[in-house]
């Protein structure tokens, strides 16, 4: 045990000692937070009230507080059926609370329709990535800009009135595809793409729409470990361009490498609040999420 | 035995099969075709109601005339008036259900304006399942054509005067032009002379049209009809394909392949989907419109399950999410049907009013063909969808992605 903590001390600080620049800054901010559930953060960009929402007889999310910070990459961890999904649905409106209040930019979401959340700068991706398939990966990237005047359907008859967006539109999705390396696929059908290639479709179309807040459901599942390295990178990169990240993972070594600020859920509730450092050696995740066994091996209980 | 299949009136089928092939039926449900590509095609909302769009159509043009006592060309937009107002009753409670619950809402709300117009309490304003008659005159008078007159398509028939000559032939060379592009589209993909083969193959179409002309002709009667319907279905295609080309389109597309995706892109998938429907119910309402308007009389038993069911098929034949599988379609699925009963016909007649190989009758009786036809249709999409499940138009590829 004393082994590995002294590992994970040393990885982090050699991590440290490449830390970009709004790494340095996203992690001074939280720097004073105390490491507890719920506690509040300088400068939120997402705060959730009292937040509960039951299926039947069973609680999925209960949350009394949680706030996001702003320009941060935060990691929501916790083992399956802790809400993690449920709670992304709740916060970007394909799924109402039971009672709470939850807000995006200082403004209250509570009466905001799932697709008008996108337009406030806030974006989702889905744990069972939605590649449109039958459409290409340009057209696919070209879906994900809002405000395009030609999806009005009368606009839609007066080409005039569209293609010079619609040629700015498709310059922005050539240079996002370019940098998720998707570049070669682009007049593909989505369909063809491998798993992998779809996370990073679904991610830079969510790119398309200009969010403040991307969350990200699940993004390296199913991906190779060189893949991930290179999303890991991508995502440290939206931080730079200064968007804030949620992400969940179950993946430990990716929440350790890329992320300022941990919140743990278990059984609907946030058990526990921190940065990657002080939540590994927190002895209620270690319970409730690694279990009382980790380190061992499987073969030891037998 | 199989001499005498020499002897059949290969001129006499031809003529009514090709003559099908753009008649009235086809017509009405090309249009009502396209209108069900938005919502079926594009959108991919199953929609098995569209029977009761084409009512709303009828039954306006019926009511304008014969009871409101106005004039016909307010039918146009009463008709359209219905339309939207059927589609919001229908969308509003259901779009935001699944697919199937849509399919279910949307047959029941058909089958209920049907049965209200057809019902003896409302015999008064609808006039039951006689429906509302004698209507024809109205159209007769705005258009120029006469009922006594039979028209021949071929552009140099003596029949034709000069006018005529010149407008078939510069019908024909625009229909010729899509015609190349689509089988440019089809066949010439890669190729670099692309502008040749454009050339070659619109001038093969010409004059494979050309040909095909020199078969069709209607009476006057239907005539107007036919041209009024296939200009209105050459305008809601280009309609359609001028919208499944912009931006809004590719939204409705997407929504097609994962509402959610869309929706978490920040498009009111709700909004869009309400769209598609009333789009492609009016333009369904215009194929109701042209078949009361040519029968002169509209019956509520025309607008039945089995019309929506039909539409379905000749969409799915000519091929899903193409403009051009929506227009082709319909033109096949009544020109093999008419190309079967006709065939059959004569064969019975000439074999002797029974058709049968090896002493073996299965037709022994007229009445049977009928049942021999549709057998053959449900054979013909059973094999369809087995070897060419995209249709005629529709795109392999796209196909091969479902279920990935």
């Amino acid at each position: 045990m004393d082994d590995e903590s002294m590992d994970a001390e040393t990885a982090g600080e050699v991590m440290t000692t490449k830390l970009s620049e709004t790494a340095r800054v996203a992690r001074a901010a939280l720097v004073d937070v105390a490491p507890e559930p719920g506690v509040s953060k300088p400068d939120p960009i997402m705060t959730a009230v009292a937040v509960r929402r039951s299926f039947g007889g069973i609680t999925a999310v209960d949350v009394d507080r949680v706030e996001i910070q702003r320009g941060s990459i935060t990691a929501l961890i916790g083992p399956n059926g802790a809400g993690k999904t449920t709670f992304f649905n709740l916060m970007t409106g394909f799924d109402t609370p039971d009672t709470g209040t939850w807000a995006f930019n200082g403004q209250s979401l509570e009466k905001v329709a799932a697709h008008k959340t996108a337009g406030m700068g806030m974006v989702r991706t889905f744990q069972l990535t939605k590649s449109l398939t039958k459409m290409s990966v340009i057209e696919n990237m070209k879906l994900g800009a809002t405000g395009q005047t030609g999806e009005k359907w009368w606009n839609g008859l007066l080409p005039f009135r569209w293609t010079a967006q619609e040629k700015a539109i498709e310059a922005r999705a050539d240079e996002l595809l370019a940098r998720f390396k998707l570049d070669h696929m682009r007049d593909e059908y989505a369909g063809t793409l491998s798993g992998g290639q779809r996370k990073l479709l679904e991610m830079s179309r969510a790119l398309m729409t200009n969010p403040q807040l991307v969350m990200l459901d699940e993004p390296m599942a199913g991906v190779n470990p060189a893949l991930k390295q290179s999303l890991n990178q991508h995502i440290k990169g939206l931080r730079d361009e200064g968007m804030t990240v949620l992400f969940v993972e179950h993946d430990m070594d990716m929440v350790h490498d890329i992320s300022d600020w941990v919140i743990v859920m278990a059984e609907g509730r946030i058990i526990a609040e921190g940065t990657p450092d002080q939540i590994s050696s927190n002895p209620a995740v270690i319970d409730a999420y690694l279990g009382s066994h980790q380190g061992k091996s499987l073969l030891e209980d037998l | 035995m199989f001499a005498n299949i020499l002897d059949l009136p290969f001129d006499a089928i031809l003529t009514q099969t090709l003559s099908a092939f753009f008649g009235v039926n086809a017509m009405y449900f090309a249009i009502a075709a396209i209108g069900l590509n938005v919502q079926f095609g594009y959108a991919g909302l199953l929609n098995f109601g569209q029977a009761g769009f084409m009512a709303c159509g009828a039954y306006a043009v019926g009511m304008t005339t014969h009871y409101f006592d106005i004039s016909f060309w307010w039918g146009i937009p009463i008709a359209v008036t219905y339309a939207v107002v059927f589609g919001l009753i229908m969308g509003i409670p259901t779009l935001r259900l699944r697919a199937d619950y849509l399919a279910i809402v949307t047959i029941a709300l058909a089958e209920v304006i049907r049965l209200v117009v057809r019902s003896v309490t409302f015999k008064k304003y609808f006039n039951g399942s006689d429906g509302i008659n004698g209507f024809a005159d109205t159209f007769r008078r705005v258009t120029p054509f006469d009922d006594a007159k039979r028209y021949k398509l071929y552009p140099f028939d003596t029949s034709n005067g000069t006018g005529a000559t010149v407008l078939l032939l510069v019908v024909f060379g625009v229909i010729a032009v899509l015609a190349g592009r689509v089988l440019l589209g089809r066949f010439g993909r890669e190729r670099s002379n692309r502008g040749v083969m454009w050339a070659v193959f619109a001038g093969a179409s010409f004059l494979v049209v050309l040909v095909i002309s020199s078969y069709v002709e209607y009476g006057g009667q239907s005539f107007k009809a036919i041209i009024v319907g296939w200009i209105l279905a050459a305008v809601f295609g280009a309609f359609v394909f001028m919208l499944m080309r912009s931006p809004w389109g590719r939204v409705l597309k997407g929504i097609r392949e994962d509402e959610e995706a869309v929706r978490s892109l920040g498009k009111s998938v709700y909004s869009y989907k309400m769209q598609a429907l009333i789009i492609g119910g009016v333009i369904a309402t215009f194929s109701g419109m042209m078949l009361s308007l040519d029968r002169g009389s509209v019956q509520p038993d025309n607008y039945s399950r089995d019309v929506t069911f039909y539409v379905l098929t000749a969409l799915v034949l000519g091929g899903a999410a193409k403009v051009s599988g929506s227009i082709v379609g319909p033109m096949l699925f009544w020109g093999i049907l008419s190309f079967t009963d006709v065939f059959l016909n004569s064969l019975f007649k000439e074999w002797g009013n029974q058709i049968g190989i090896f002493g073996w009758k299965f037709v022994s009786n007229s009445s049977q063909v009928g049942m021999i036809v549709q057998g053959m249709i449900g054979l013909m999409l059973v094999l369809l969808m087995v070897f060419r499940p995209q249709g005629l138009f529709g795109n392999r590829k796209e196909m091969a992605l479902d279920g990935r």
